[in-house]
């Protein structure tokens, strides 16, 4: 990213210096952003702030302090500046709004309007009846029944959501922490029986809901790839051939035949992730996956996200990244402890989110994609 | 494990989860994907050995040393200490009884844990769980093959003979695997509910140990010994399972049809009961863990 950044940078530049090279240049590199999704990924979580500053302080496009940040999407604020600085403010705000609304993925496959949805949720409601004690042991419960206690509290996670998506959507799910996100990707993986209401999926269904799904400490990578896979329901032989591709997607070299212990967390969770989306499924479904590795693996993976998205039927992403989220996702929902409060586009539930935390769009919110 | 009403579906089949009645799934369903996931089981279980192996020094060795250094302990103490007569004979004998024994317990052990154990599995994915306890089982069962050869150079050093009636004690083997099975699918169910419950284990395993002809005979009893043995044959399911497989794989000699009978409903009611338990709570498991 660094490095192409830099190379941006010097293209950026370039143009600054000499405005008549400036266009031609500009459109051409247009294209290379779209296809390499580590720009578009920075790109607009690094506009919205930067552009008020630096694209206002006018000829100063290239300015030092913005530098890297307006590197990143040069083409924007790098044509006008020569003539209206200060009108064009909006327009980075609004650019890369459009190009993440618009469906950025071309399908494999036409997505049929009159099909039904991929994942149709009705009135889904999630309660956990839960004990007190941390941990129910025999003691506690003989002592409770002496004292004639009760000891269960329940805890609404999930109350009365309904929504369907549509084959083709990868859906963005925003929410604060204990809004009942993770516990709605349960529940569609099937993990968590809905306490009333009911879940329709169409389709094979491969969750990434956290680090180190299924995977043993002691054993290798590869060996733990191959009971991930077993889990996920596929065959010895499946999961053989997919060993290799899995392997040199996650980038782990000669770690692959070393136990799990001695990964980083990096290195296991791109593992994971390898593992997740190596299993074609219909319907992926991603809980904060993407926070540990570094940033080359993360424009890896969101690439490898689209790919899937092609050929998949609904992608469902869970992230405090908003940027990931607008970046990833064609399709947005908000949940709020446990009730839906928004369907929208990924750019309309984010801003509406920020603004019901209150608190700006800021570095904080947009930096851990 | 959610209803579903297409447990594997191909690509574009529906799915439904809906809440369930306190109970039991589907049952079709259900054993065709535990069908399906067993390779999933099989090899959870080959690994959780590997895994174990490579962090001891002695490794494979120790698969055979334990159980060994444990025989030689309750030799040490029946025949030894209470002067109650040995020589080879009793050693081979608390051997054959030890070793299977050892396939319950460890069975029963192993099994307790493996629900809770496998906390991140439960929780992420979707999967029947009675496969947990199957594995936990055949786990323990790979750890007594490597036994079988100790058992047999100790009885090669007796006098009891050699036929063909010791090949029938596989019988007896497979109703003791079932057994567990059962077991350990019971115990993987408490454990959810009661944390406490693999920590009593050992003590409760212990007397049963001592309740079951292992470490003594029929024939030590005396003259309470028939009586005794009618008792044990209807209240104590190891009596007749390690009874009958003792008297096979050791003396040569083919039970009564009592024992048999005995043996295996023992094995049959805790391999349905235990799964009939643990699948109408599996459910829940998500939830509690």
């Amino acid at each position: 990213m660094d490095t192409q950044g830099a190379a941006r940078r010097t293209d950026a530049q370039a143009a600054a210096d000499n405005p008549a090279v400036a266009a031609p240049d500009a459109p051409g590199a247009e294209p290379q952003a779209a296809t390499d999704s580590s720009a578009v990924v920075e790109a607009p979580a690094a506009d919205a702030p930067a552009a008020d500053g630096s694209a206002v302080s006018g000829e100063g496009a290239v300015s030092d302090e913005g530098g890297a940040a307006q590197a990143a999407t040069p083409q924007p604020g790098d044509e006008p500046p020569a003539d209206a600085p200060v009108e064009d403010a909006p327009a980075p705000e609004t650019a890369p709004a459009a190009a993440v609304t618009k469906p950025r993925i071309e399908r494999t496959y036409p997505v049929d309007p009159d099909a039904p949805p991929a994942v149709s949720v009705q009135d889904l409601t999630i309660t956990y009846r839960t004990t007190f004690e941390k941990v129910p042991t025999i003691k506690s419960a003989i002592v409770r029944l002496g004292r004639g206690e009760r000891a269960v509290r329940e805890v609404h996670a999930l109350q009365g959501l309904t929504f369907d998506v549509m084959e083709g959507t990868a859906l963005g799910i925003i929410g604060a922490n204990g809004a009942g996100k993770s516990t709605l990707m349960r529940a569609l993986a099937g993990v968590l029986p809905p306490t009333s209401g009911r879940i329709e999926v169409r389709g094979e269904i491969s969750s990434l809901l956290s680090l180190g799904v299924g995977f043993n400490g002691a054993l290798s990578g590869r060996e733990n790839v191959m009971l991930g896979g077993l889990a996920q329901g596929l065959t010895r032989a499946q999961v053989a051939e997919r060993a290799e591709e899995i392997a040199e997607f996650a980038e782990l070299g000669d770690f692959m035949d070393l136990p799990l212990r001695t990964y980083s967390a990096g290195m296991a969770q791109r593992l994971a992730f390898a593992v997740s989306v190596h299993m074609e499924p219909d319907i992926l479904l991603i809980d904060e996956a993407l926070s540990a590795g570094d940033a080359r693996f993360k424009n890896k993976a969101a690439a490898k996200m689209d790919e899937l998205m092609s050929s998949a039927r609904a992608m469902f992403l869970v992230s405090h990244s908003l940027a990931s989220i607008r970046e990833l996702c064609n399709d947005a929902i908000w949940i709020h402890e446990g009730r839906l409060m928004m369907r929208g586009t990924p750019q309309a539930c984010g801003d509406a989110y920020t603004r019901f935390l209150e608190v700006g769009e800021n570095a904080f919110t947009l930096e851990d994609l | 494990m959610p209803t579903q009403e297409a447990v594997r579906p191909r690509r574009g089949e529906l799915r439904v989860y809906e809440p369930h009645r306190a109970g039991l799934p589907k049952f079709g369903p259900y054993f065709s994907d535990l069908r399906h996931r067993l390779p999933f089981a099989a090899e959870f279980s080959r690994s959780g050995i590997r895994a174990a192996h490579t962090q001891t020094v002695f490794g494979q060795l120790w698969l055979v040393l334990n159980p060994l250094l444990m025989a030689l302990v309750y030799y040490l103490l029946v025949a030894i200490i209470s002067n109650s007569g040995g020589g080879v004979d009793r050693l081979a004998h608390i051997v054959c009884g030890l070793f299977v024994f050892q396939l319950v317990a460890g069975g029963l052990q192993q099994g307790a844990t493996s629900v809770t154990g496998g906390g991140r599995l439960i929780m992420n994915m979707a999967f029947p769980r009675l496969l947990m306890p199957l594995a936990a089982v055949r786990t323990a069962f790979f750890r007594f093959l490597p036994t079988v050869p100790v058992f047999l150079v100790i009885k090669a050093f007796t006098d009891e003979p050699w036929g063909w009636q010791m090949v029938l004690s596989v019988v007896f083997l497979l109703m003791l695997t079932v057994f567990s099975f059962g077991l350990a699918a019971i115990m993987a169910t408490l454990q959810v509910y009661f944390r406490d419950t693999s920590s009593f284990l050992p003590f409760f395993t212990r007397i049963w140990l001592y309740l079951s002809p292992v470490l003594w005979t029929i024939d030590d009893l005396g003259g309470h010994g028939q009586r005794f043995a009618h008792l044990m044959l209807v209240g104590n399911p190891l009596f007749s399972l390690i009874g009958g497989w003792t008297q096979l794989a050791l003396l040569n000699e083919v039970p009564e049809p009592k024992v048999w009978l005995a043996g295996a409903a023992w094995a049959l009611i805790a391999a349905v009961a235990g799964s009939l338990l643990f699948m109408s709570r599996e459910r829940e498991f998500a939830v509690r863990l």
